[in-house]
């Protein structure tokens, strides 16, 4: 396979508070290709969002990523200054963000806060940033764009508005987007729409995505690979349907039977008991042994690496055995 | 946007109704107008004379009418004491405190707003932090306080400034400056700063709690996803946004420095309106305090129309949907 455009590597973000040293991040590593959509779930403050705002380097103190790096085609942008950062964040990486009717400007009209960021990266005058600005809104499906470009956030639904926020993503076409639950805050009838239209546009652009979200279906219908995180920590990445249908890490099976089908008429969905820990008071070991049901003496103990098993990888102790199987078998 | 101000303005026309109510009343019912003019050794016959030729046995609406029409016509009848116009008195004193209240707020704006956005984008910085200790005590100091406080310094102890008066004035047909000459330049600068302090801290210490409300929002960290530029990001999205609130509460500060810079022109003598006040209300000199009543009711009402266009220009939420029809 090619250079992936992202990749993570080992990666560490921690928050500095005056008692202690929080790592919201802890070991991740993954890599996302052009054109492949990356879907990361997990439950609220898993780390998925960090994860993203690392990558395209918006992380605010007192958070900073304190190991691993982040390679953007081959090169390392951790380590950029602020200015370079910017140059990068806009032109070759960008974010959508969760609430597409807090995320635009409410005192600028759509096509000055369009032409402003076109000509933040490309070398345009006002007249062919303002038609290029008409050109992403009606890619992005905006109705009438010449006349719509002139309107106020305020003036859009907020489908529209969230359509609006993926033509300013990708004003400079960037080549890796960070979409971080993108549709969490619209009806469930538009979020359909706008899932496809990522989807879409990832394609035919071929840029590389990140899909953050809680919703297992918008994964499974838009995802190419998925990655499951927990308490900072990736416990299984892997291709989507492999990763749905048969998970194989504990917590991951606990998440896929969450999801109600219409097939299994099972009285109660799977609930996995407890919670996930607070950031201050991660258990040893592995970070979900007090919720696990097959956890056995090592997961107190020892913190389980990614094993590559069967196409996809699994931070567990269980796949240990499978994992040497496997080796031996190969040899 | 027309609807939008003649709105305002009926509002403003019926505030300054209520205001004139209340100074009529004020002039008609607090103490006898008789009495006050003609004083005590006079006769039955010429009170009442007097009180016939000034209307005063019309009826009530009649004469709230006619005192509304002189009032419009800048007629405010004749101080009691001073056997002068009103409106004379006023006008002779209104460049004192016009000229001390423009630049106090001029001061208190200019520099409130920097720090407040320095403040705001340097929120650990060492110098933000004493700025913002410093605020403290222009927020709860009383204005007389520092007043003398000044005096002591810069007048008793270093005579540097001239503890009182306006110094030497330069005329221009009714106005007068005193910013062309040195000692009226000097006379100028505690008085502005006693008058403005409160003003400035108080603008600081908001334009920096809404900058650094605005600078959390989603629009500001997608702006800066976006790439743009931290100079566009600070002074083009979060300063604008910022501004709405900061519009509000400074036209009502700023309308209140001229209004009432009463504190500050007694602590230094200062010949303004504020001034005239406080003398008229030891000596019950009715007329000319409502006079003044109406003038400072007239202040905060066009400071008020000025904010309400102020915030059609600055928020397009309150223009309603002309742009373009919404979907």
């Amino acid at each position: 396979m090619s250079e992936p455009v992202i990749s993570v590597r080992n990666l560490q973000v921690e928050f500095v508070t005056r008692r202690a040293t929080l790592r919201a991040i802890d070991g991740v590593s993954f890599d996302i290709h052009k054109g492949e959509v990356l879907g990361v779930v997990g439950e609220s403050g898993a780390g998925k969002s960090v994860t993203g705002a690392a990558i395209i380097g918006l992380i605010e103190p007192p958070g900073r990523i304190s190991g691993g790096e982040i390679l953007l085609n081959g090169r390392r942008i951790d380590n950029l200054s602020p200015e370079e950062m910017r140059k990068v964040r806009g032109r070759k990486v960008a974010m959508i963000f969760q609430d597409p009717l807090t995320s635009l400007n409410p005192l600028f009209r759509v096509g000055e806060q369009l032409v402003e960021t076109i000509r933040t990266h490309l070398q345009m005058n006002e007249r062919q940033a303002r038609d290029r600005a008409v050109e992403l809104l009606t890619e992005v499906g905006i109705p009438a764009p010449e006349k719509r470009i002139d309107g106020y956030p305020h003036e859009f639904s907020g489908g529209m508005r969230q359509r609006v926020v993926i033509a300013l993503a990708l004003c400079a076409e960037p080549d890796f987007i960070v979409a971080d639950e993108p549709t969490t805050a619209l009806d469930v009838s538009v979020q359909a729409q706008i899932i496809s239209l990522i989807k879409k546009l990832g394609r035919e652009r071929g840029m590389a995505v990140m899909l953050v979200t809680h919703d297992m279906g918008v994964i499974a219908e838009t995802a190419d690979r998925v990655a499951v995180m927990y308490a900072g920590r990736l416990a299984e990445i892997g291709p989507v349907r492999d990763v749905v249908q048969r998970p194989m890490h504990p917590y991951a099976k606990g998440l896929m039977g969450a999801i109600p089908t219409l097939e299994a008429s099972t009285e109660r969905l799977v609930q996995i008991p407890g919670s996930m820990p607070r950031l201050s008071s991660i258990p040893r070991g592995c970070a979900f042994n007090p919720r696990c049901a097959d956890v056995f003496a090592r997961c107190h103990v020892d913190q389980p690496l990614p094993l590559s098993v069967q196409g996809r990888q699994v931070a567990c102790h269980l796949y240990e055995n499978e994992r040497l199987k496997t080796a031996e078998v190969a040899r | 946007m027309l609807a939008y101000i003649l709105r305002s303005l009926t509002q403003a026309t019926l505030v300054m109704l209520a205001v004139a109510f209340i100074a009529f009343s004020m002039f008609r019912y607090v103490g006898d107008p008789v009495a006050s003019i003609v004083g005590q050794d006079a006769t039955l016959k010429d009170r009442q004379e007097l009180t016939e030729s000034l209307g005063l046995n019309d009826p009530f609406p009649l004469q709230f009418v006619r005192f509304l029409g002189n009032a419009l016509q800048g007629d405010f009848g004749i101080s009691y004491r001073q056997g002068r116009p009103v409106a004379e008195l006023l006008i002779e004193r209104l460049p004192a405190t016009i000229e001390l209240a423009v630049i106090s707020a001029a001061v208190a704006l200019g520099l409130g707003l920097m720090l407040g956005i320095y403040a705001a984008l340097n929120r650990r910085g060492v110098i933000a932090n004493i700025v913002m200790s410093l605020s403290l005590i222009g927020v709860s100091l009383p204005t007389f306080l520092i007043g003398i406080g000044l005096i002591f310094l810069f007048s008793v102890y270093l005579r540097w400034l001239p503890s009182f008066g306006r110094g030497e004035v330069v005329a221009f047909g009714w106005w007068t400056t005193g910013l062309l000459t040195d000692s009226g330049r000097k006379s100028l600068i505690m008085p502005v700063i006693t008058l403005g302090f409160f003003q400035l801290t108080l603008i600081m210490r908001l334009v920096r709690a809404e900058m650094l409300e605005v600078m959390r929002t989603e629009y500001i960290k997608f702006a800066r996803a976006r790439g743009l530029s931290d100079g566009s990001v600070h002074f083009r999205h979060a300063l604008r946004n910022a501004m709405v609130p900061v519009i509000t509460i400074t036209g009502l500060q700023l309308g209140s420095i001229i209004a009432f810079a009463i504190v500050t022109e007694t602590v230094f003598n200062w010949p303004g309106l504020g001034a005239l006040f406080v003398r008229s209300v030891e000596v019950v000199d009715i007329p000319v305090m409502a006079a003044y009543l109406m003038f400072v009711g007239l202040v905060f009402v066009v400071v008020n129309l000025i904010v309400d266009v102020l915030y059609f220009l600055v928020d397009p939420r309150l223009r309603g949907g002309i742009t373009v029809p919404s979907r």
